[in-house]
């Protein structure tokens, strides 16, 4: 029961953390019908910055509580990755819109491949330790335990998240990007900007991005210029079982994910006799996609329809 | 080109390519060295890759990421029946039509589940299948060691033609043949082969079938043709080329581990489609060549002009490759987005498709 309790909180940090990032993916798809490749390496850039800059700060002799430098790191890269995501918008998503589909595929391939070399020029090949600037504290729940940065990683996405859904229903930006989700044109008849609003929702998608970067690397304690791949594609599930293009299913979608994720780990050692062990995880989440896009193509949350291309 | 030109040219052209062809590899050797040939025999095989991928791409319109799964699958199943791993060593031409049949079993077996998919869905189903794949490949050494794990699976027999291994020299006509060079007459005949499936492939029924399933599904289900078949038809197809390319690409390095069926030869592969043209043989081909010599020419060409001209290494060469061709994607697909050799359907698609861009707005 212990192993339960424990695992069911595992996947609860995993999943808040995918549901940030799904959140980013289903947006963009929800507004352009594409899936932005590149976001995973958004992530990555978020946690590599705020490690470079708590450690620059820290070889200055900047002498300041861990979390204020922590809370610093996050503040230049939430406008860094902000500025990525615009970037990327701009160069390998606006000059193809209305071409052919794979065109905006390869180049988001392409740019998630210099994106991950000039990591590798900035940050090298090695995994990048986070710097130790918080506490873990270790609370127990029922036998089960979890260090309070955890419990701060969960409570901050359900903070974000319902900032996000308050935004996109009640302001007057939310409601030009439903407008341009629904019908481009129209919208733009409407006197949206619709440029705008497509550069806004990359920009908004980055940020929460950059945040899920920070929280991965404090959660794992380090960072690689890979890790936006695999995290990346995970948060992609997230995404498609909620339903694309609804932010209420990528949240559903990323706290299931995560769930069954660490589920799964937890017990296929034991389910299979000792024949898969937890070095499987991985493939959990490329099942669950599989299987969910056989059985409810249109995800937990998503509407029913006809074609998806 | 080919409109204009009578038959005798054309039959001076085939010769003229097929001289070249054939002395191709001393020439190379002689002048760049062997290290060159060993190259250009890796050009042959992606260039079967490509094809077998173009096939489906390029073709059936199916956008598949997770194709280096396959070529993985066909080399496997070659390592495992053709080394001492098992101590199984059984004749390359039982393998390699086992390996590929094995391989287009796979290729089925995913094609099935991603029947209903498209574009962007089916790209990320492919490539999260192949992932799987690799993550067995891995895995699959503890508590029964099937694939070795991460260190691989060594020493696997070369193929041997009539007693002659081909892992060896030989004395012929007064000329040495190297390992190399035998194994580039070998992949040289293969891929000839495979040129020749493709292209009948594609001016046969089978092959209008999947440009009406490319250009339009329904449409395509309403002539009758069997949307089903035809797609599980060019997943077979597509992978069977590949498990060929991965069973001789097993015994031509001797050696085999999941590192070298990572996403990134997936998109490499993909790469080559889309660069060279998609769905036209010849461009597939110039891709293919391109993307295996070009990186090749960069890593012997980025260290000493560093050392030359700036006296220090700035940039190491592999991380300067990698960056170099994730530019080269990008802005290909910008400013030539049907591909270096499109086929003269997709160029007029292209135009087609810009014209209506501009008229818009």
């Amino acid at each position: 029961m212990d192993t339960f309790l424990q695992q069911i909180l595992n996947g609860l940090v995993l999943g808040s953390i995918y549901a940030l990032i799904a959140l980013g993916y289903t947006m963009v798809y929800g507004i352009m019908g594409l899936i932005n490749f590149a976001h995973g390496e958004v992530v990555m850039v978020g946690a590599m910055v705020t490690i470079s800059v708590i450690s620059g700060l820290t070889h200055f002799g900047v002498n300041l509580p861990g979390p204020v430098l922590l809370l610093i790191g996050v503040a230049v890269a939430i406008p860094s990755c902000m500025l990525l995501g615009f970037v990327i918008e701009r160069v390998a998503y606006r000059p193809l819109r209305g071409a052919q589909r794979l065109a905006p595929l390869i180049t988001a391939i392409g740019l998630s491949i210099v994106l991950q070399q000039l990591a590798i020029l900035i940050w090298g090949r090695n995994y990048i330790p986070f710097p130790p600037v918080l506490d873990h504290d270790v609370v127990t729940i029922f036998g089960a335990s979890i260090t309070t940065l955890q419990i701060f990683i969960i409570v901050m996405c359900f903070a974000i998240m319902v900032g996000l859904l308050v935004m996109v229903e009640r302001t007057r930006l939310g409601r030009a990007m439903r407008a341009t989700s629904q019908n481009p044109s129209v919208a733009g008849l409407m006197g949206v900007n619709v440029n705008t609003i497509i550069s806004a929702t990359f920009v908004i998608g980055s940020a929460l991005g950059a945040i899920a970067g920070v929280m991965v690397a404090t959660n794992y304690d380090q960072a690689h210029y890979y890790m936006g791949f695999m995290i990346g594609l995970k948060a992609f599930t997230a995404a498609v079982l909620g339903g694309i293009g609804n932010l209420g299913g990528a949240v559903a979608g990323g706290i299931l994910l995560g769930i069954i994720e660490s589920l799964g780990a937890g017990y296929i050692g034991s389910l299979t006799g000792g024949f898969l062990g937890s070095n499987y995880q991985d493939i959990f989440a490329f099942m669950v996609l599989i299987l969910v896009l056989i059985f409810r193509p249109s995800g937990l949350l998503g509407e029913k329809m006809a074609d998806r291309a | 080109m080919s409109m204009t030109l009578d038959t005798n040219k054309k039959i001076g052209i085939f010769l003229v390519c097929a001289i070249i062809l054939a002395v191709l590899p001393f020439a190379v050797g002689s002048v760049l060295g062997n290290a060159w040939v060993r190259i250009i025999d890796f050009a042959l095989l992606y260039v079967m890759l490509a094809l077998g991928l173009n096939i489906v791409v390029g073709f059936a319109g199916l956008l598949d990421l997770g194709f280096i799964a396959f070529y993985a699958v066909g080399a496997y199943a070659y390592a495992l029946l053709s080394s001492p791993h098992f101590s199984i060593h059984l004749p390359f031409y039982i393998t390699i039509p086992l390996g590929a049949l094995f391989a287009a079993f796979f290729g089925v077996l995913l094609g099935t589940p991603v029947l209903r998919l498209k574009g962007d869905y089916l790209a990320i189903v492919t490539l999260g299948f192949g992932e799987i794949i690799r993550i067995f490949m891995n895995n699959l050494n503890a508590p029964v060691n099937i694939t070795n794990g991460p260190q691989g699976i060594n020493l696997i027999d070369p193929i041997k033609v009539g007693g002659v291994s081909l892992g060896s020299t030989i004395e012929f006509a007064g000329l040495s043949f190297r390992s190399v060079y035998l194994y580039y007459y070998l992949f040289l005949v293969l891929t000839v082969g495979v040129v020749i499936m493709a292209s009948r492939l594609q001016h046969s029924r089978i092959g209008r079938a999947w440009v009406a399933l490319r250009e339009d599904d329904i449409a395509a289900a309403a002539m009758g043709i069997n949307i089903r078949n035809i797609k599980l038809l060019a997943f077979g197809l597509g992978a069977l080329s590949g498990g060929v390319a991965g069973g001789l690409f097993s015994s031509f390095q001797g050696f085999v581990s999941p590192e070298s069926f990572g996403l990134l030869e997936s998109i490499m592969i993909l790469a080559m489609i889309v660069l060279g043209g998609m769905g036209h043989i010849p461009g597939v081909i110039l891709g293919a060549v391109m993307l295996t010599i070009v990186p090749e020419v960069l890593r012997s060409v980025i260290g000493p002009l560093q050392m030359n001209t700036l006296g220090r290494m700035v940039i190491d060469p592999e991380n300067a490759r990698m960056l170099l061709f994730g530019l080269a994607l990008v802005v290909m697909m910008l400013v030539r987005p049907e591909g270096m050799w499109p086929s003269k359907r997709r160029k007029a698609e292209f135009r087609h498709a810009k014209e209506n861009a501009a008229q818009k707005g």
